[in-house]
């Protein structure tokens, strides 16, 4: 840290106005508009001027409490969430630990290929995914001989689609960051174990696993906040949310009452609960990241 | 020799992941090069006897994709460009002077990050709608909200990585740049960008990819001006049931998936090693 110099605030200050305007403007009024306008009801007449802006308070939310809609699609977000953690994490830390037990060349190109996946931009990934399960020329269907069959029309089969898509593109931070953890353990550490004639099966449960648990915490909070709110590979995938919205998830669900449906007000509360939801997760995450040696 | 044979089965089961893993991009590349008549086959190789580029030229002509390419990288460098120029700024700030309220702005960052930016679609939407009366190049239907948009989403991260690359360049530095006569203003864009350029080129690549890979903005705000479509939207267009010309998608995809594959390996070592050492700490 510098000495403090005369005039250090100021420049300071300048130093920082233009993030400070941007993040002022572009995030933290749009967080404060959004909290507003889940208050009102706001629909196209309010938004064209035809019709007066009513305060309904907590009405939104009300209203989106007591639809059974919402319950579903909150169950279903629960739900998909959780199989696309519970899937890219026995993935990645299956793959990490695989890593370490082969050679160079071998991790290599198990590397390039989940690099490959992790590139991949969503709107890409979901597109290919697409094409290799389309029911009459997709590659899947020819080898399991079930040409004509929609991997998209089921509720349950599409979400698991979409969810395997998910864990493809996701799998690899997990596996990167669990190898690099496993890697940094000290050789001693493992040595001495293994001199205190501890098997394979105990080093891993009772040495490597208590040493990689903030690595585990951090990675899992990570990828719940991640597949809490996947938008694009649900909405293409599913088209928007499937038929009659029953491939919807919460962050879908907001998009189509404000922008399909012209209910800003109901659908800015849905964005609100989203958000309240994930803050608390967001909590848990800081305190990992605290546990696991972050300074601020 | 019991040792040798476990070894050998792990890294046969590790290739054959490795080809499943790179399998869906593989498929990717394969269908834009295979000719029209084999992509809509009833059954469909895993290989092409006769590799051709017109799925790219009718991706680039018949369907425009150029057009919204050239859209998507003046998007992602504008991102690029600001978000450094802001973000070093700020992260120089933050490290090298004392001032108060230092740490409550510090916090404030990490809290900003962990916001769902995907709920503000709706304030952000009203936001550029009146923006557009004011400045039009800024507001709905133009590129410029976009880049307003992921600007302010990259920020938070960016100023947070680079702060600990400006941490990491000693003090002393500075301060026999001051004996030296230079003035905090050279001392910050002469000596102090050039040193922590290893950060410069992690963050960027981390805000290309962000505003390149964008679906959900785009979506929103490009809503009746079709020249000013991003990639990713303009791949989803033409998405349609039963008339998919999944060659021209495919070489879009194609096009759209390359510059980030090859950013990804730019700095892969640098995600990795960025990992591992917050772990060791």
């Amino acid at each position: 840290m510098m000495p403090t110099r005369r005039g250090d605030g100021r420049i300071a200050f300048a130093y920082l106005a233009p993030a400070l305007l941007v993040l002022a403007g572009l995030l933290g009024y749009p967080i404060y508009q959004l909290v507003l306008i889940s208050l009102f009801d706001y629909g196209q007449e309010q938004v064209s001027g035809g019709a007066p802006l009513t305060f309904l308070g907590l009405g939104n939310y009300a209203e989106l409490l007591s639809q059974d809609r919402f319950w579903a699609v909150l169950g279903q977000t629960v739900g998909f969430a959780a199989v696309c953690v519970a899937g890219t994490l026995l993935v990645g830390a299956a793959l990490a630990v695989l890593a370490t037990r082969v050679r160079t060349w071998a991790r290599m190109t198990l590397f390039l290929a989940a690099l490959g996946a992790w590139a991949t931009p969503a709107v890409a990934g979901s597109t290919i995914w697409l094409f290799l399960f389309d029911a009459n020329f997709g590659f899947v269907n020819e080898v399991l001989g079930t040409t004509g069959f929609s991997w998209t029309y089921d509720r349950w089969v599409a979400f698991g689609l979409v969810a395997a898509q998910v864990v493809w593109c996701s799998f690899p931070f997990v596996m990167v960051t669990l190898y690099a953890g496993i890697k940094s353990i000290p050789g001693e550490v493992l040595e001495a174990a293994a001199l205190d004639g501890a098997s394979t099966a105990k080093t891993a449960t009772s040495v490597i696993l208590p040493l990689l648990r903030p690595l585990l915490i951090v990675v899992t909070i990570q990828s719940v906040i991640w597949d809490f709110k996947v938008f694009t590979q649900v909405y293409i995938m599913t088209g928007g949310g499937g038929i009659a919205g029953r491939n919807l998830v919460l962050n879908v669900y907001a998009y189509q009452q404000a922008f399909a449906a012209s209910e800003y007000g109901l659908g800015a509360s849905i964005g609100v609960v989203m958000t309240v939801l994930l803050l608390a997760v967001t909590v848990g995450y800081l305190r990992a990241l605290r546990r696991s040696g972050e300074v601020l | 020799m019991n040792r040798r044979v476990s070894r050998g089965v792990a890294e046969g089961v590790t290739v054959v992941v490795a080809a499943v893993v790179a399998f869906p991009l593989y498929w990717m590349v394969l269908t834009a090069l295979k000719p029209e008549a084999e992509v809509i086959s009833a059954d469909p190789r895993p290989w092409t006897l006769a590799p051709t580029f017109d799925s790219f030229v009718r991706a680039l002509t018949v369907q425009s994709f150029g057009r919204y390419l050239l859209n998507s990288v003046v998007v992602a460098v504008a991102v690029v460009l600001l978000s450094l120029l802001i973000s070093f700024l700020a992260a120089a700030a933050l490290t090298r002077f004392r001032f108060r309220g230092r740490t409550t702005l510090l916090i404030m960052l990490l809290v900003v990050q962990m916001v769902p930016v995907e709920a503000l679609t709706i304030p952000l939407f009203f936001l550029m709608q009146s923006v557009r009366d004011v400045a039009p190049v800024f507001g709905l239907n133009h590129l410029g909200s976009l880049v307003l948009v992921h600007l302010a989403f990259s920020l938070p991260f960016a100023i947070w990585m680079l702060r600990g690359f400006v941490a990491a360049v000693p003090v002393e530095l500075e301060e026999a740049a001051t004996l030296d006569g230079a003035s905090r203003f050279r001392f910050l864009w002469q000596v102090l960008f050039p040193l922590v350029a290893p950060g410069l080129v992690a963050t960027s690549v981390l805000s290309f990819i962000h505003a390149w890979n964008d679906f959900l903005f785009a979506k929103t705000f490009i809503i009746s001006a079709a020249e000013n479509q991003t990639l990713p939207l303009a791949l989803q267009v033409f998405v349609k049931p039963d008339q998919n010309d999944w060659g021209a998608i495919m070489a879009g995809s194609t096009l759209m998936t390359i510059p980030v594959l090859v950013f990804f390996v730019l700095v892969q070592r640098r995600l990795v090693a960025g990992l591992a050492g917050a772990v060791k700490s």
